[in-house]
This record gives structure tokens, C-alpha cells and sequence, in this order.
């Protein structure tokens, strides 16, 4: 036994190092070398800008408190929409925790009690706590709150989501859904203002 | 339920069980040690290791040799990551300034990663650059080695006669390395980076939202460590939401290959005990049983998900489940996922199974428990599936009153007490150590939810520690000193108290003669014996968990039909 432990320790810690050098150096470098050069974009995070400043990364969601802008999905990483926290809610099925807190989106959602179909996604969060979709169906809840907000026709709104709607081939592979980064941004565009200044 | 989710389930498990044909074919060119066309590009690498290490590729081990070599071998790559994590302050690639982890949260982290478990106590966006890549990247492609080597002993055990001998440890590992696993990730490693995954050195941007808020984004190297942690069944997420986070997996496309790629190696390896045994109907034998158990699991979990949670219902929201899923996947895809990644050992996970329906959460966790040998862990699934089909031929021996045989080797005693050997140390450890932590004020400390739901973190967590799996009930507080010690515990006996006698049954194996199949044997390819093999491994493996689960999911699913709050 002893034998075979001392003869063991050679090959483990020279492969060790090796493989360290070659999986743990060589591997990732040349792939960052190779991603930087064929897909610049993608390999730095996708980042979106606007007049020359990041306003985000079109893959990860961020927060939208105003009326003026379309919400994303309640977010429980950190305290909503930290990217340096991502994480789900982890509530079970039947938490009450989880049920307070359904019930008090959907009170800010549809204040008149017994608005019927607010959908899922509204009320609930997503598993990294960044998702930067909401369905189609939770968009145009929204359309005519921002409308209102910008006075602008619900018409033109819903048409910017109806251009906005990713349900490319093959789409049985997910779901169909909404960038809201995307369609606010092309909500600005469109009827103007709402950059914060920095 | 929709058609559309039905079609990727078929789309998915078409294209699963194509792949392992030509993956077996190359898995056992290496399982032969024959040249492949990469030999000529990789050759002179693989024998510049031996050279160095004072390896010879061609020295034969028997299984004692073979198994000390092993666990020598992880013994060192776990201390080599507990030093990189303790010491992550002082190390480069750091400029987030991230300090160094706690002694047991470096330890627990370190043997996650040598037992290819990739539990995640630790949250991946406090480790540096330099702790992802050296601490935890190898560990993803050689662990994943190492589960293949045993595999590889394994069917020499059965392929040869009459020897002592079950291949070299070192070489079989190397082998699988450099011909396998690295070459298949830096295609894999680009194809997700033009999907949008990141592979840069800059570990931060921080930026200002349209609304004016700040948000700092976490970057580094994701694509490299998501196509090994993906293919070697390793699941340790770069990031903490793992692959539900959208720079690891940001789409539908990269959702299914990712899933792809947790079963492409297991099946390959049905294929290649085929050939190894010389009958590939062996070996598909072995892969219908698998996905009969995969597509049973699929559909339950797919209907309690689509199906959705009645206590938000009564509320007024409509549809499925969607707390803890991301938009982009959907339901289908989000519980499609929940089982590949369970019923292999792989861990990343898309959507937060502790926020899935009750029995929706219970088919992750009953597919741990079963050991999760349906395609399972790189190595890891197939070794644990023949243990059960070692079982399988022995209730069918007795049941017929002849010695039972396994593609022509006779199936004695201690075969089969080695098997329930390692099957038995499952349910101990998982039952045993949920049981203390049910009781002791330091687990009772651990689960975020209460009722029978807090009761199901505890046991997914224990269940996934020692399957090796690695995906969680995470709403369980698992970094403090209790967790991370017993759950490390757990993770070593897991892997390591199943290799070492799987390794001896291969060792039992290989010495002995070959049976010739007779009108007298029993067939071990037809519907017979794939029922057979899934009758003993719902009873053997999934009666010992049914208390446990009673108390954990079933009462919760109960509570959640009544609208019983907790």
C-alpha cells in the first residue's frame, strides 16, 4: 500500500501542474484570444450603448421603476437587478412568503381589485434574478400604462412591441419574449427623452 | 402542456440517443488506447506528460493500484484548489479586490470539485478570474476524466480474461483529456461566445442604467469553463444563478445544446461497453433502459410544472409555474432541463428547483437518489448502471436458480456483495445525515422555507452532496460550518466509497474466465431484461427513499393543493 502511495505522488503533482498550466492558463487565454477577435461583441458581454455610453448588456435585465417605461420581472438578486448577486427567490410552493409577496404585485399591478390576467412572469421572479425578457403577454399589459405616461397613442406602443416580439425559428426550442432593455430603448427612439442624465 | 414543449422533448432525446453512436466510437478508440486522427497534433503533448511525470502509458495496474493512483491524484488537485481559494486575495487576476474563502468554505468547495459534484456553497461571483481557472477548471475536466477512466476499468473488468489487470490510470485520464474533452470544448467554448456567452479577462463593467440606477456587471473567462462544465458533468456555475444566468446560457439554441451536452458523453459510454463487451445490443439495451426512466421523469415533471402552483391561482395568476424559471426557456424547457441535469450528475441547473411544484421538485430529487444513473455523470452513470444490472442478474439468478452471468462472466458473491456495498452507502450517508440535521439546532438553522418544503432542502441538499450531483434546494443557507463539513463528507463517501468497489468488482472481473452464453443464460438485451434492470432499480434504489419523501414533497404537495401556508 505504502508503495503504491509513494509511486502515486510523482505523476500527481507533475500532472497537476501541467494540466493546471495547459486547462487552467493555456485553454482559457487562447479561447479569450480567439473570442476577442471573432466575436468582439459577444465575448465582452454585449454591451448596449447610447450616445457613446454603456447603458447596459442587451443579456442581462435591469431595473425600470417609472410609468414611462415598460417593467421587467420582479428580480431577487440582491436588492433587484444586481448583477454581482444573481439568484432566484428559492420560495417553495407553498410559502406565504410567496404569496405575500404575489399578492402585493399584483395589488400594484392592477389596483382596481379583480383585474383578471395578469400574467405569470409579472408577479414572479425569474431563476438568475437578471432576466432580461417578460412574454409578449406581460408587454402589452403594460402598453397602455405607458402610453398614458408618454401621451402617446396605445396603438404605436403596441406596434414597437409587436416589432419587438422574438419568436425566431426554431422557436419551439424556448418561448417567445421581450428584450425590455431592447423596447425601451426603442421607446425613447421613438417618442423621445427619458435618458436620466448621468 | 403544449405541442411545442412536446416537440423539443422528442427533438431532444432524438438527437441524445443518435449521439451515441459516434461518440462511442471514439470513446472507445480511447478506451483501446488506438491512435485518432488528433494524435498527430496531440501526440507529442500527451507523451511530453508522460515523459515529465514518469508515467508509462503501457505499465498495466491492477485495481489496487489503479484505485490508490486515483484518489492520490484528487487528493492532490483538492489541495492544489483549497490553497488557490484560501489564498485569493494575494493572488493576480483579482482586481475586484475579493478576499480569500473561509477555511470551510475553501474545503467544501475543493472536494466539490474533485468528486465532480460542483455544489455551490460558495457564490460564483466571489471568486476571482484566477480562482475560476486554475481553482476550478481543471477540477471540470479532470474529474470528468477520472469518472470516465473508472468507467473505462470497469468494462476492461468485464472485456478481459483471466487477467490482473483493469488499464493504466494515468494514461486512460490523460487520453480522455487531451483527445476528448479539450478538443470538443474549444469548439463548444466558441460556438457559445458567437451566441453571446462571454470570454474576456476584464472581470467588471459598471455602468448606468436608462433609469440612472448604477449596475456593475460581472465578465471573465464563462465561455471556457461553461463548455467543460456542461460536457464533463461538472455543473459549477460561473456565476451563481449557474445556467440560468443569461451570460451563461443566453438563449433557447445554447439552452438545448447545453443539455445535449450533459448527456452526450453517458450515452457514448453505453455504446462503448457495447463494443468493449463485443455486442453493442448490450449496450443499447443499457441506453432503453435509461431513457424509459428520462422520459417518464420528463413528463411528470413537465405536467406538475405546466400544470402550475394552485396558490397562485387562487390568487388570480394564471398558467404554469413561473417562479424561479426565465422567460426566454419557458416551462418546457426549464423542466426538460431539471431532469437531464438530474438524471445525469451534473448539477447547473436553468430554473431554481426549490421553486418548483412540489412533485415537479420531487423528480430532481428522486432522480439523485436513484443515484442518478439514468445516462448519468461523464463515467459516473454507467459505472453506477452496471452495479445495478450486477443486481439485476443476481435477483434474476435466484429467481431462476442458476448462477447469474453478465456478458460472459459469471456473477459470484463477492460481485455482489460489492455492489450493494456501493450502492448501500447511498441512502446511509443521504439518510443518515438529513436525519441529524433534522434534529441538530445547527441544521434546523439551514433551510430558508419552513414546513415540509424546509425538510426537502435539507434532503435535496444531502441527496445532491453524495450523489455528486450539485444542483440544490438553494434556498438552503448551506455555507456555515455544519453544511460545508458534513455536506463535504457526504460528497467524498458519494464518489469515492462507490469508485473504490466498482474498481474491485472490475479487478473480480477481469480474473476470471469467460462464460459462453447458453440456451441456459439469461438474455441480457431483449424488453425482458430492460424491464427487469428498471424494476430493480425503482425498487432497489427508489423504496429506500419513499419515507423521506413523504415527509419532504408528497406533504408539501398536499399543503399545496389545500392552500395550507407555511
Amino acid at each position: 500500500m505504502f508503495k503504491e502511495v509513494s509511486s502515486a505522488l510523482r505523476p500527481a503533482l507533475v500532472l497537476t501542474l501541467l494540466f493546471a498550466g495547459l486547462l487552467g492558463i493555456a485553454y482559457p487565454a487562447a479561447m479569450t484570444g480567439l473570442a476577442q477577435v471573432l466575436f468582439p461583441r459577444a465575448a465582452n458581454g454585449s454591451l448596449v450603448s447610447l450616445r457613446g455610453r454603456v447603458v447596459g448588456s442587451a443579456l442581462i435585465g435591469q431595473g425600470f421603476a417609472g410609468s414611462r417605461y415598460f417593467h421587467p420581472r420582479p428580480s431577487a438578486a440582491g436588492k433587484g437587478y444586481d448583477a454581482t448577486a444573481s439568484s432566484g427567490s428559492n420560495l417553495g410552493p407553498a410559502s406565504k412568503a410567496l404569496a405575500d409577496r404575489v399578492t402585493a404585485g399584483i395589488r400594484a399591478l392592477a389596483p382596481t381589485a379583480g383585474a383578471p390576467g395578469i400574467p405569470a412572469d409579472l408577479v414572479t421572479t425569474s431563476a438568475s434574478g437578471l432576466d432580461p425578457d417578460i412574454s409578449p403577454a406581460a408587454a402589452y399589459f403594460q402598453v397602455a400604462r405607458v402610453a398614458g405616461a408618454r401621451h402617446v397613442s396605445p396603438a404605436s406602443v403596441r406596434r414597437l412591441v409587436d416589432a419587438h416580439v422574438d419568436d425566431t425559428w426554431p422557436g419551439f426550442l424556448g418561448e417567445p419574449h421581450v428584450n425590455v432593455l431592447e423596447l425601451n430603448l426603442a421607446l425613447d427612439a421613438q417618442t423621445g427623452g427619458g435618458v436620466a442624465s448621468p | 402542456m403544449t405541442i411545442q414543449g412536446w416537440m423539443l422533448i422528442v427533438l431532444f432525446t432524438a438527437i441524445a440517443v443518435a449521439l451515441a453512436r459516434p461518440m462511442g466510437a471514439w470513446l472507445f478508440a480511447l478506451y483501446e488506447g488506438r491512435r485518432t486522427p488528433l494524435h498527430r497534433l496531440l501526440g507529442p503533448a500527451e507523451r511530453a506528460f508522460y515523459a515529465m511525470a514518469g508515467i508509462d502509458p503501457g505499465e498495466e495496474q491492477g485495481w489496487r493500484r489503479y484505485a490508490v493512483h486515483m484518489v492520490a491524484f484528487q487528493a492532490v488537485l483538492a489541495a492544489f484548489t483549497y490553497a488557490i481559494l484560501r489564498g485569493q486575495a494575494a493572488l493576480p487576476l483579482n482586481p475586484r479586490g475579493l478576499a480569500g474563502q473561509d477555511p470551510h468554505l475553501a474545503m467544501n468547495t475543493a472536494i466539490s470539485f474533485a468528486t465532480n459534484t460542483n455544489w455551490q456553497s460558495y457564490s460564483g461571483e466571489t471568486l476571482s478570474n484566477f480562482s475560476q481557472m486554475l481553482g476550478l477548471t481543471i477540477h471540470n475536466f479532470l474529474s470528468a476524466a477520472t469518472g470516465i477512466a473508472i468507467a473505462f476499468a470497469l468494462f476492461r473488468g468485464f472485456a478481459r480474461r483471466e487477467v490482473g489487470t483493469v488499464g493504466n490510470f494515468w494514461a486512460d485520464c490523460t487520453r480522455v483529456t487531451l483527445y476528448l474533452l479539450l478538443p470538443a470544448c474549444i469548439v463548444y467554448a466558441l460556438f457559445l461566445v458567437a451566441c453571446g456567452v462571454p470570454q474576456t479577462f476584464t472581470s467588471n463593467v459598471d455602468l448606468t442604467t436608462l433609469e440612472g440606477a448604477r449596475q456593475t456587471l460581472v465578465l471573465g473567462p464563462v465561455a471556457s469553463q461553461e463548455a467543460i462544465k456542461m460536457l464533463g458533468t461538472n455543473g459549477g456555475g460561473f456565476f451563481n444563478a449557474n445556467s440560468a444566468h443569461p451570460f451563461e446560457n443566453p438563449g433557447a439554441l445554447t439552452n438545448l445544446v447545453e443539455m445535449l451536452s450533459i448527456f452526450a458523453i453517458g450515452v457514448g459510454l453505453t455504446d462503448c461497453f457495447g463494443r468493449a463487451v463485443g455486442n453493442r445490443r448490450q449496450g443499447q439495451a443499457l441506453l432503453a433502459a435509461m431513457m424509459a426512466l428520462f422520459l417518464a421523469g420528463t413528463a411528470i415533471a413537465y405536467w406538475q410544472e405546466a400544470a402550475g402552483n394552485p396558490v397562485l391561482h387562487h390568487l388570480g395568476v394564471a398558467g404554469g409555474n413561473m417562479e424561479g424559471k426565465e422567460v426566454r426557456f419557458g416551462i418546457a424547457a426549464s423542466a426538460l432541463f431539471a431532469v437531464v441535469t438530474t438524471d445525469a450528475s451534473c448539477g447547473a441547473v436553468n430554473a431554481m428547483h426549490d421553486s418548483f411544484t412540489a412533485l415537479g421538485g420531487m423528480v430532481p430529487l428522486f432522480n439523485i437518489q436513484l443515484g442518478e444513473i439514468v445516462v448519468g455523470g461523464v463515467g459516473s452513470g454507467i459505472y453506477g448502471f452496471l452495479l445495478f444490472a450486477i443486481l439485476a442478474v443476481f435477483v434474476a439468478g435466484l429467481m431462476v436458480g442458476r448462477t447469474p452471468e453478465y456478458v460472459g462472466k459469471k456473477i459470484e458473491a463477492r460481485e455482489v456483495k460489492l455492489a450493494v456495498l456501493a450502492i448501500a452507502v447511498l441512502p446511509l450517508c443521504i439518510l443518515g445525515l438529513t436525519a441529524a440535521s433534522a434534529v441538530h439546532p445547527l441544521g434546523l438553522a439551514g433551510p430558508l422555507n419552513k414546513g415540509p418544503h424546509g425538510f426537502s432542502e435539507v434532503l435535496y441538499a444531502f441527496s445532491s452532496g453524495t450523489g455528486n450531483n450539485g444542483s440544490a434546494f438553494a434556498g438552503l443557507t448551506a455555507a456555515t460550518p455544519w453544511y460545508d463539513g458534513w455536506l463535504a463528507i457526504a460528497m467524498w463517501i458519494g464518489r469515492f466509497f462507490m469508485i473504490v468497489p466498482t474498481l474491485a468488482i472490475a479487478g473480480s472481473l477481469a480474473a476470471k474466465r469467460f462464460t459462453p452464453e447458453t440456451s441456459g443464460s439469461f438474455p441480457t438485451t431483449g424488453p425482458l431484461w430492460v424491464g427487469l434492470l428498471i424494476g430493480v432499480i425503482l425498487i432497489v434504489g427508489g423504496l429506500t427513499f419513499l419515507p423521506g419523501l413523504a415527509l419532504g414533497p408528497i406533504a408539501d404537495h398536499l399543503a399545496m393543493i389545500h392552500g395550507q401556508l407555511f
